[in-house]
């Protein structure tokens, strides 16, 4: 399953982490942030619980940006 | 700009003003010296208060090594050995980039958006009582008529069933000439209602219509990176922990060596040079940059209607080397035309034409229509009566009483015809009329009018080897080769033989070469995508061509692939002007650095600065033709 989300980050390079952490959370599949369209596009591993791993998506991105929002 | 950015303005201008404050007193008053040292505290927390809360964040989650933890070393670093009023400053106009910056990507990435923006809003249904009722898109059930107003945007992709009107499709293909559409019509969402009012049957949910596709084809394109992103990417990860190592030798080193030598221990020197340098260090210009330099080029691609589905697509077109061609509706138009009439002596053009028209006058085939459409006169089918189709021969017909044969060179011998047989390449129609020969008509399938053009084109931008490949026949693709001018051509070729055909010349070029396949998405998808990059042609509208492609130009105008070549090319010199400009500067700086030559001013020229410039080249992009 594949979902797209609204996020707001601030800058290209901080748009990269949230891509690497997002990536390393359990449940993801694959994950990449685009910086210019203010995106964030998951496919989620088979049997996920899509708004669980968001939720561990979004703390894990405000850990490493915390500045960064994601509209779930 | 955003509250964010409004807030961060006001810090500038407020921490500004107290820091020119403070150096006013420290040069008119003579309090003592820790004094001006605690007052520059208030301007240095205004400015720099999130700073140094991410900084110390990074620190506490291991994300450490990002642009805010070299800020906060370099400036807190500069004010412990006494430069207070340069490490304000350093703060200050790394905020004052940072926020220029931002605004800079922002106007960006709307007027991209604004370029993108197709999306209907609202599908108008008439009601009972002859109102309109605007309705969300998305809830229209396919089979519902709709109705477009003047001036709205078609929201689903339907049919005409009522009203004539002409469609601005500028926004989708890059063309300007309006199109025609009248009941019977498919029209395609995206597209602008000039003038007439246009009852529309819906044929497609608002989710798979064309208009949905294109965003959503384009919204994700920056999903796929360029290996220039992807290396900058890497590149972050071990410049970073490189530098600040290097920042720690510098400050460690030569103290010691010098001071084991004899010449004085020196810290503080070291120590700030070792700062300078971390600042210098910052590689947002790169980061920043490229990927808004290859946003930049997919924005300007699709505005001339050639949409690229990844960065990565779009660099890979930059090194276009070889390009492939299928040859029906790609090089030619895929629509047969009469090219040439031989009349035999005593008979006119118009009469032999008119006569093979009249006799194919019922029949549905692509050469009956081409000779029905030569005419230029109104055929008045009224004048032919019996009519026989002779399979795999032609037709006989009687036309004004008389019996015409129309058909190939088999007709005529089976009707012992005597008649002059014809060479040229095509399809052939022989007609006589109460068995005397009238002359011969020669069908084509014609080029595109720029095809020449933009073969032309192709070589004169480099691209090295051009390859026609067909499943026609061998004379057909002989003419249409030597039009064009492509430089070879393969015939009689089956799909798979077509695959075949892609394997072995990737196999003969060499490996930085790229090799673009370009095809109507009509039994091309295999060929599409084994190709290095696939390009469809005229995929408005088909689904099929808009999957399998890596490039889709929205109209079937050959002499976009030039255009498409040239915006990556254009593309690419940006990003690695900016990569080999911003490196530069940076090892420059970074070594004056090292050597004490460069001061904290230069440093903040060497990361502020160079980032602006970065990205004020990378907005030149937006700006491709």
């Amino acid at each position: 399953m594949k979902k797209t989300y609204e996020i707001y980050v601030d800058c290209a390079n901080c748009a990269q982490k949230m891509e690497d952490t997002a990536n390393k959370v359990e449940g993801v599949a694959k994950a990449t942030v685009s910086f210019m369209t203010q995106k964030m596009k998951v496919e989620f591993a088979e049997g996920a619980d899509a708004p669980a791993v968001m939720e561990e998506v979004l703390k894990a991105c405000q850990k490493v940006e915390p500045d960064c929002e994601i509209k779930l | 700009m955003t509250k964010r950015q409004k807030n961060t303005l006001m810090r500038i201008i407020v921490s500004a003003v107290l820091l020119i404050g403070v150096i006013v007193l420290e040069k008119t008053t003579a309090w003592p010296a820790w004094t001006y040292r605690v007052l520059v505290l208030v301007p240095y927390f205004i400015i720099g208060h999130d700073v140094l809360r991410k900084a110390l964040l990074g620190i506490k989650n291991r994300q450490v090594f990002d642009e805010n933890f070299l800020m906060a070393t370099a400036t807190v670093g500069a004010m412990i050995l006494g430069e207070t009023t340069e490490g304000v400053a350093v703060m200050l106009f790394y905020q004052i980039g940072e926020l220029f910056q931002q605004l800079a990507v922002g106007r960006s990435r709307r007027s991209i958006s604004a370029l993108m923006d197709i999306r209907p809003d609202y599908a108008n249904i008439e009601q009972e009582d002859g109102t309109l009722e605007q309705v969300d898109p998305d809830e229209v059930e396919t089979g519902t008529v709709i109705v477009v107003q003047p001036g709205e945007r078609i929201p689903i992709d339907g049919v005409v069933v009522e009203g004539n009107s002409s469609l601005n499709t500028a926004a989708l293909t890059g063309e300007s000439l309006p199109r025609e559409v009248m009941p019977g019509d498919d029209v395609i969402s995206g597209c602008v209602n000039n003038n007439g009012l246009l009852k529309v049957r819906t044929t497609k949910p608002f989710e798979e219509s064309t208009v949905s596709r294109i965003l959503d084809l384009v919204e994700n394109s920056s999903m796929k990176k360029a290996k220039a992103e992807n290396f900058i990417a890497k590149f972050a990860r071990v410049y970073t922990p490189a530098v600040c190592g290097s920042a720690l030798a510098l400050a460690v080193i030569p103290p010691v060596v010098l001071g084991l030598a004899g010449q004085g221990w020196n810290f503080g020197t070291w120590v700030f040079r070792a700062l300078t340098f971390l600042v210098i260090s910052c590689p947002c210009a790169l980061v920043v940059s490229i990927p808004l330099s290859f946003f930049g080029g997919i924005g300007g691609a699709s505005r001339n209607g050639i949409l690229v589905k990844g960065s990565n697509y779009l660099e890979a077109l930059a090194d276009a080397s070889v390009v492939v061609f299928d040859k029906t509706g790609t090089l030619t138009k895929g629509v047969f035309e009469v090219t040439e009439i031989i009349p035999a002596e005593g008979i006119t053009s118009a009469e032999l034409l008119e006569c093979a028209a009249l006799a194919e006058s019922y029949s549905t085939h692509p050469v009956a229509k081409s000779l029905r459409n030569a005419v230029e006169k109104q055929l008045d089918q009224s004048r032919v009566g019996a009519v026989e189709e002779i399979a795999g021969h032609g037709v006989k017909a009687e036309v004004d009483g008389h019996e015409i044969l129309a058909g190939n060179a088999r007709l005529m011998d089976r009707f012992g015809v005597q008649y002059i047989p014809n060479e040229a390449a095509g399809t052939i129609v022989y007609a006589a009329r109460d068995g005397q020969f009238l002359g011969s008509v020669t069908i084509n399938d014609v080029l595109k009018e720029d095809t020449v053009e933009a073969l032309r084109q192709m070589k004169a931008c480099g691209i090295r080897r051009t390859v026609m490949l067909t499943g026609d026949a061998e004379q057909a693709a002989a003419a249409v080769a030597g039009q064009t001018g492509v430089d070879e051509y393969h015939s009689g070729l089956l799909p798979a033989d077509k695959v075949d055909w892609i394997e072995k010349l990737l196999q003969e070029k060499t490996d930085k070469e790229v090799l673009c396949f370009v095809g109507d998405g009509i039994n091309d998808a295999p060929v599409l995508s084994r190709a290095d990059v696939g390009i469809a042609m005229g995929a408005l509208g088909s689904d099929a061509a808009i999957e399998a492609a890596d490039i889709v130009l929205m109209d079937d105008d050959i002499a976009k692939i030039p255009k498409a070549v040239m915006i990556a090319r254009k593309c690419l010199r940006i990003v690695r002007e900016n990569v080999v400009f911003a490196i530069g500067v940076k090892l420059i700086c970074l070594v004056l650095s090292a050597f004490g030559y460069a001061n904290m001013w230069w440093a903040v020229f060497a990361d502020v600065g160079v980032m602006v410039l970065a990205v004020l080249n990378a907005t030149r992009t937006l700006a491709m033709k």
